[in-house]
């Protein structure tokens, strides 16, 4: 995100504003060295990460400069991308989030348009309300869960536990509710006259939201996707309670549980497997917020 | 095409009644306003007309029918907002075609509808471009486009011009007024600007306070108003209104405004005061161009009188002007030719003539037919 900001910011050092310039150019020096001082430490790590994963065993524990690589190799990246058992992980990572993305859309942009725009007896202490079950960290609610749902196995004989399709179900705990508030935001933002037009023009509560304000409020729609992307991805206390089998696991879990083996950290692998779990969040990352940037400066030019 | 017409019609929020039993009727093809200030219901009275509002109480019919509780899209009616409420993900064809392609129009004919209605506004041009893409007056135009496509029994409109600058404001005043020559759809009109009321609507509502004041033709509301609200609503600058007695002088009736200052009324006028009680508390209304610089010689009605100016405004073709007669603030005005400066003495004449009476308690005008 800062590389995009340094970007934007450019062009405008060309403008001239005569006195102001001056005011202006101490501005931006400041901002370029919070921004290069914040890029350095958050871009740190991965550089590390990268480097360690270039590195051999050998290389790794040898007492040399860690931070450069003399003898480069992918066989870190070969071993892991040819072995079933992470691109099993991998596998499991990506169902799930994407399965929790679309359930999450699907039951938080009704429940915003409804909380936002109907006016219903309780509505506002409703939409109140899933903002504060988001509050509740999820640290707090393992256990009871873990609780429940070995209850409901027992009550029903059907296998949820240790299964990684249960994690469709907790996952949309975590996202729904701040999906909801966020996109409750959106829709609220828009103007009331647009969807009192469209039901004059015929329009069903139905048609109102899917031709009108799911276009309206895609920035929000998107930056709410790519939230409930990025919390399954990264999501690491639930499934390594819920799952232990090795089959079971998703991407952080499997890491970190096949990776270490007791007290030995196979660090040059567990490095390679956090740096390729990183990129499908990086790239959607990447392909979407040129699109989310471009739907919230559009038009920003003119009332 | 249809007429409306509300009976009893009542709005009732928790606990304020907001439109307090409305009785209109308005005819096929007419031209209705509705004006009046900020929180007098007219809004209201007009979403209630489009269903975006219940109704509390009473019965609001549309071509006959009693539209209650019929959904809006079912009432065929098209509204113009103030704001445009324009789509803005979509093009100009794309916004003002919606409601046809909900209804599942054929193709050929929303094309026609849309071509047709877009000639008629002068946004042919404007076609393809999405709602950033235009000024606000072309907005406007786009607004009323998808009302027009739609062909409906009734237009209504909530305060279509507020957003626009003045300039922009008359221009879009004129159009609307050619749109509705042409197209004769019954219209509903809403707006806080008494200027727009009066040009645009065959017949002006004026509203205050959840109630209708009075209901008549642009000139009626100007010449013969019924309240007092009425007279200083309608007309800019607003009509003034001195506090005054009637007085008996001999077969004639005298109008006393100061110890000093009395006026003969015209007999003609007088007529309609014969039963109007001698001591009661009236107000004078006098509109300010019955108030103009004295002439040579005299002529009947035009009573003369001597005041001193505290502010003049020259708006080039008059100039208006204000002095104060018992505590009450005067506008008038005069010729810009008739030497009027600021704090100097000048002979101005009153037209008894077009002058009013009214009761200060209630405020209402007195002797009218």
């Amino acid at each position: 995100m800062s590389t995009l900001a340094i970007d934007k910011a450019g062009p405008s050092r060309k403008i001239k504003y005569g006195s102001m310039s001056r005011d202006r150019a101490w501005a931006l020096r400041w901002s370029y060295f919070f921004l290069i001082l914040f890029a350095v430490f958050s871009l740190t790590p991965p550089v590390y990460m990268l480097i360690t994963s270039l590195k051999s065993s050998a290389e790794i524990g040898a007492a040399t400069n860690p931070w450069w690589v003399f003898h480069p190799t992918l066989s870190n990246y070969v071993e892991l991308l040819t072995s079933n058992q992470f691109l099993r992980f991998f596998w499991n990572s990506t169902i799930v989030s994407i399965v929790v993305v679309v359930v999450t859309m699907l039951i938080s942009i009704p429940a915003a348009f409804a909380l936002a725009r109907m006016k219903f007896w309780g509505s506002a202490t409703l939409a109140t309300g899933v903002f504060l079950t988001y509050l509740i960290p999820d640290s707090l609610l393992f256990i009871p869960l873990f609780k429940m749902l070995a209850v409901v196995q027992d009550l029903t004989g059907i296998t949820l536990l240790n299964r990684w399709y249960v994690l469709l179900f907790i996952y949309p705990t975590l996202t729904v509710p701040f999906c909801t508030w966020i996109m409750i935001g959106y829709f609220a933002s828009i103007p009331k006259e647009l969807d009192e037009a469209a039901i004059i023009d015929g329009a069903s509560w139905l048609q109102t939201l899917i031709r009108i304000f799911i276009p309206v409020a895609l920035p929000g729609l998107i930056a709410a996707t790519i939230f409930a992307f990025t919390v399954s991805w990264a999501q690491f206390l639930y499934p390594l309670v819920l799952t232990t089998s090795v089959d079971q696991l998703v991407l952080p879990v499997g890491i970190t549980t096949t990776l270490i083996k007791g007290d030995v950290f196979n660090w040059g692998q567990i490095m390679t497997g956090a740096l390729l779990g990183a990129a499908p969040p990086l790239i959607i990352y990447a392909f979407l917020m040129d699109y989310y940037i471009a739907g919230l400066t559009a038009g920003a030019t003119k009332g | 095409m249809a007429e409306v017409s509300l009976r009893k019609v009542v709005k009732r929020y928790e606990d304020v009644e907001a439109v307090r039993g409305i009785d209109l009727d308005i005819a096929d093809h007419e031209f209705i306003v509705l004006v009046g200030p900020s929180g007098c219901g007219k809004s209201t009275t007009l979403r209630m007309i489009a269903g975006l509002e219940d109704i509390t109480d009473g019965d609001i019919t549309i071509g006959g029918d009693v539209v209650n509780d019929v959904p809006p899209k079912d009432r065929d009616i098209a509204m113009v907002f103030q704001n445009y409420a324009l789509y803005p993900h979509m093009t100009v064809a794309e916004n003002m075609s919606f409601g046809l392609r909900l209804k599942r129009y054929p193709k050929a004919e929303i094309t026609a509808r849309v071509t047709e209605a877009a000639r008629l506004l002068d946004i042919t041009d404007l076609i393809d471009r999405k709602p950033k893409q235009l000024s606000g007056g072309q907005r406007q135009r786009v607004a009323m486009g998808r009302a027009i496509v739609r062909n409906p029994k009734v237009f209504l409109f909530d305060e279509p011009l507020s957003n626009l600058d003045a300039k922009l404001r008359v221009q879009m005043r004129i159009e609307i007024k050619k749109v509705h020559q042409k197209v004769r759809t019954t219209t509903v009109y809403v707006t806080h600007d008494q200027v727009e009321a009066m040009t645009l609507a065959d017949r002006v509502v004026v509203m205050n306070k959840g109630r209708i004041e009075q209901i008549g033709t642009p000139n009626e509301l100007y010449h013969k108003p019924a309240t007092r609200f009425v007279a200083g609503f309608i007309g800019s600058p607003a009509m003034n209104f001195i506090p005054c007695r009637l007085e008996e002088a001999g077969d004639r009736l005298n109008i006393r405004l100061t110890d000093r200052i009395a006026f003969p009324i015209p007999p003609a006028r007088a007529a309609h005061f014969k039963n109007t009680l001698r001591n009661e508390r009236l107000l004078l209304g006098i509109r300010p161009e019955h108030i103009a610089e004295a002439r040579p010689h005299s002529e009947p009605g035009i009573e003369p009188f001597d005041a001193v100016l505290d502010v003049t405004e020259p708006m080039g073709m008059e100039t208006l002007v204000y002095f104060t007669l018992e505590g009450a603030q005067i506008c008038g005005r005069v010729n810009p030719n008739a030497g009027a400066r600021d704090g100097a003495p000048i002979r101005l004449a009153v037209d008894l003539n077009n002058m009013h009476l009214l009761n200060e308690t209630n405020g209402v005008v007195l002797g009218r037919p």
